[in-house]
């Protein structure tokens, strides 16, 4: 008696143990986007760098959503800029997080339930 | 490499967002069977990582800047199919959150980096792998490689974009010039990361490296 319980907690445990990658990564992207994005380069990227030496930067328009709350990597009205990047990269590993999880385990049930 | 809206028309852009969708949309399937109790977990860490990893831009000459793609190093760890997934997924985020990328031009960003940088940076890994021998050294090697060049891959899809629909009117060769000449440098960027982040999974669960199962496959005892 119990041993089925047991056994599947066991099991359970196990499984857990098995992913120390998956926390790991997690902490690294958190890590990485809430803390180590202050000390990025904040020099043009190497698309509109180029775009302005050709000629057509100009052609740009700004997005439409330039003035949503987190615009740009940071958070409107939060003036430390240490935080407020932070803050918002903190956010975006959560939202992608989120998302990606939902899609993807979504996507595996939905192939497991076939016949 | 985040178009912004305005560089090319809305004809084009709306083209390439149905393509775009249509391809995506077609990866569903082919993802759906590549995930399971193992593989998913990796899935979300894949495109939640290379969010992250997307915002430490890093100088690469005077005055400017690059920042890893992430498409090879998807491919590579979690299958081409699912990473066409995870790089949407983190594109059309940013677009919408962080206003990084424009709107009507999402489908021109997933196309060159979802699709495109996916698929052909894949298809290089591929190639690589098979002309190296059989081991863990190779599977790094070959995503290398492979995402050095899925880098000028995915601009030459915006060069397709920019011969179909520009706003303007440079010749292609001078755009094709001014972006290599930046984006070739990126290339190397996008190499060692990959290189870095595909060693740190080998070394710890090579088991879970799409790119590296087939290779093994054969040898493979399975577990019930």
């Amino acid at each position: 008696m119990g041993t089925v319980a047991q056994n599947s907690n066991l099991k359970f445990e196990e499984h857990k143990m098995k992913n120390p990658l998956i926390i790991f990564g997690f902490a690294v992207s958190l890590f990485l986007a809430g803390g180590i994005s202050y000390y990025a380069s904040s020099q043009p990227d190497g698309f509109e760098k180029a775009a302005g030496e050709i000629g057509f930067l100009d052609t740009a328009e700004e997005s439409p959503l330039k003035d949503s709350p987190l615009a740009e990597y940071g958070v409107a009205g939060v003036e430390n800029e240490r935080i407020s990047g932070g803050l918002a990269g903190v956010v975006g590993v959560a939202a992608t997080a989120a998302i990606s999880f939902a899609i993807f385990y979504g996507l595996r049930r939905f192939n497991k339930s076939k016949p | 490499m985040h178009i912004p809206d305005g560089f090319i028309d809305i004809p084009t852009s709306a083209a390439f967002a149905g393509v775009s969708a249509l391809a995506v949309g077609a990866c569903l399937k082919g993802a759906a069977k590549s995930l399971d109790e193992k593989t998913a977990p990796l899935a979300g860490l894949t495109a939640t990582f290379i969010f992250a990893v997307q915002m430490l831009n890093f100088p690469v000459a005077a005055g400017t800047s690059g920042h890893l793609f992430g498409s090879v190093l998807a491919a590579v760890l979690v299958g081409p199919y699912v990473a066409t997934l995870a790089l949407s997924v983190v594109l059309l985020l940013q677009a919408l959150l962080f206003a990084d990328g424009g709107l009507t031009a999402a489908g021109l960003n997933v196309f060159n980096l979802s699709l495109v940088g996916v698929w052909v940076g894949y298809g290089i890994f591929l190639l690589v792998k098979k002309a190296l021998p059989k081991n863990k050294a190779s599977i790094t090697t070959a995503a290398t490689i492979a995402g050095f060049i899925s880098v000028p891959a995915a601009v030459m899809g915006f060069l397709l974009q920019y011969a179909i629909g520009a706003n303007s009117t440079f010749s292609l060769t001078a755009v094709f010039t001014g972006m290599m000449s930046t984006h070739v440098l990126i290339g190397i960027g996008e190499a060692v990361i990959t290189a870095f982040s595909v060693t740190a999974v080998m070394a710890t669960r090579p088991d879970l490296v799409y790119g590296y199962r087939g290779t093994k496959q054969q040898l493979e005892i399975r577990r019930a």
